[in-house]
């Protein structure tokens, strides 16, 4: 066979076509590891990172990377002196390593915020609740993003 | 443009109830380019408010790797009967509001 | 080594199938074995759709019903002024489109069908495919039909129509040299890039797609398989198009609308 699978792979992905808005992206743009790192002390300081706590649900294997719905729970009892203070996500491979802050309170009564995210590759995400006591707990989730066939845009 | 809340009409005093928000809004990155090489401006929601009765409840920081059209799911205690007030606000100048009122018993 | 097939058991499934499909063209997908785009879907996308205060779709419903009863055009008139509570009046609208045009003396896409109503009723400017008042309409329309199986292509008017989008439908095209069923007949439940392929029924439409971020008419969809083959698109409203949309909508005869579904 002269075409190959994954020369159709490479055609089919290699498309630009005029949709709404024809994009492009040039050049791929990642966030390194170091980016990541210094996005996550931003948000800690010097503080120690705690394993355990938090618990991300993400789908191991998403079907577009588009708009991934994930869902960060913390084992807290949320009472007035014992609670949730924020929960913060991070990516490793978009061009950028946060994604998101929430701040909670006593008052939330559950401390589990869910919304729908963008991954641009395969990549770990992940997600630090800083409890009342001003402790840091993360948790992280390896992603598999699998790419989209004969779509308009070069992503 | 449409924004959907979804948030029980009724609750009992002392229940955890969840609030949930979709609403409408391109969440452009800032890391595209067109086909002819231009950057595409970044235009997200970078702020998300809730308030029950006039007080904050829950807030958060949006990035561009929210996808397009933000939904965000959180909880509350249900405390006494009023009105949850959503503000979104974002690059360009752009802000939108919405409420849903709930009785508590 | 793989036995030969002995050649009268080959004669004894062909005839077996041509018995079983009598009413069916070669390679067409039997009435109960057609299957929803839904129905190849993960969990979490089935989700999004299921949930209306979670589908972004709804967004656009919701847009489309502040559509349905505003003034516009120059004789200020809403498309409730005429056709009142969608919710009734627009009932299983979407299931028969494409539907024929008796004056126009072809088929019309639903969005067609709307901006003839904005030309002819509202005196209003068309409203630019894939715009999204459009496609908020479209949508706001088509939700009414969510639930009512899928009756286009009945009026015996729109057969030479049907017609002519099957035998595109069957055309190789492009420079990868494949028609629609190549892929969407002959290797549904097959992967392509790591994305399932699907029978191509298009129940849902216009749909909330996670690739586009937006929602789209089933005439983006199919330009955008075009593009995939390496074929040059037929242009939105083109007879081409149309007639491909109606044959699409009449091989998922009986199958419920989900407007507005949610694909990756």
């Amino acid at each position: 066979m002269s075409t190959t699978r994954r020369h159709f792979l490479r055609l089919t992905g290699g498309i630009t076509a005029a949709g709404t808005i024809p994009i492009v992206t040039l050049r791929p743009l990642e966030a390194t590891p170091t980016m990541l790192n210094t996005a996550i002390r931003d948000v800690v300081g010097e503080a120690q990172v705690h394993t355990g706590r938090v618990k991300l649900d993400i789908p191991p294997l998403v079907e577009n990377g588009n708009t991934v719905p994930i869902t960060v729970s913390v084992a807290s009892p949320m009472t007035a002196t014992d609670y949730v203070k924020s929960i913060h996500v991070f990516n490793e491979k978009n061009p950028q390593p946060n994604i998101g802050n929430f701040h909670l309170g006593p008052s939330s009564g559950r401390a589990r915020v869910s919304t729908r995210i963008r991954l641009a590759d395969t990549q770990k995400v992940v997600a630090i609740a800083r409890l009342s006591d001003d402790t840091f707990w993360q948790v992280a989730a390896d992603v598999v993003v699998t790419l989209a066939a004969c779509t308009e845009e070069m992503n | 443009m449409a924004a959907l809340i979804n948030v029980p009409a009724k609750a009992r005093r002392g229940d955890i109830i969840e609030l949930r928000t979709l609403t409408s809004h391109i969440m452009e990155t800032g890391f595209r380019h067109t086909a002819d090489g231009k950057l595409v401006p970044r235009d997200i929601i970078t702020s998300f408010i809730c308030r029950y009765n006039g007080a904050e409840i829950f807030r958060a920081d949006l990035f561009p790797a929210i996808a397009a059209n933000p939904y965000l799911s959180f909880f509350t205690v249900a405390r006494e009967s009023g009105t949850f007030e959503f503000e979104w606000v974002g690059d360009n100048g752009y802000s939108s509001t919405a409420s849903a009122v709930i009785t508590v018993e | 080594m793989i036995p030969r097939m002995i050649p009268w058991r080959a004669i004894a499934i062909a005839a077996l199938l041509a018995g079983a499909a009598t009413a069916l063209l070669a390679g067409d997908i039997p009435p109960e074995a057609r299957r929803s785009g839904y129905t190849f879907m993960g969990l979490d996308t089935r989700a999004m759709q299921d949930d209306d205060t979670s589908n972004p779709g709804m967004l656009f419903v919701l847009d489309g019903e502040a559509l349905w009863a505003k003034k516009f055009g120059s004789i200020g008139k809403a498309c409730a002024d005429c056709h009142g509570e969608a919710r009734s009046s627009m009932k299983g609208v979407a299931a028969r489109y494409p539907a024929f045009d008796k004056a126009l003396g072809r088929p019309v896409t639903l969005d067609q069908r709307i901006n003839l109503c904005r030309a002819n009723h509202q005196q209003a400017t068309p409203l630019p495919y894939e715009s999204r008042d459009l496609l908020a309409l479209s949508a706001f329309i088509a939700h009414q039909s969510r639930g009512a199986p899928i009756t286009a292509g009945d009026d015996p008017q729109a057969k030479p129509f049907i017609a002519q989008g099957r035998a595109l439908y069957m055309q190789r095209q492009g420079q990868l040299n494949l028609a629609c069923t190549n892929c969407h007949d002959d290797n549904f439940d097959k992967r392509l890039a790591g994305a399932p392929i699907t029978q191509g029924q298009p129940t849902g439409y216009p749909l909330y797609r996670l690739e586009w971020q937006t929602m789209g008419s089933l005439e983006r969809r199919l330009r955008s398989c075009m593009t995939g083959v390496r074929a040059q698109a037929y242009d939105y409203g083109s007879p081409e198009l149309v007639a491909l949309a109606l044959y699409l909508m009449s091989r998922a005869r009986g199958l419920p609308m989900e407007t507005p579904a949610v694909r990756p």
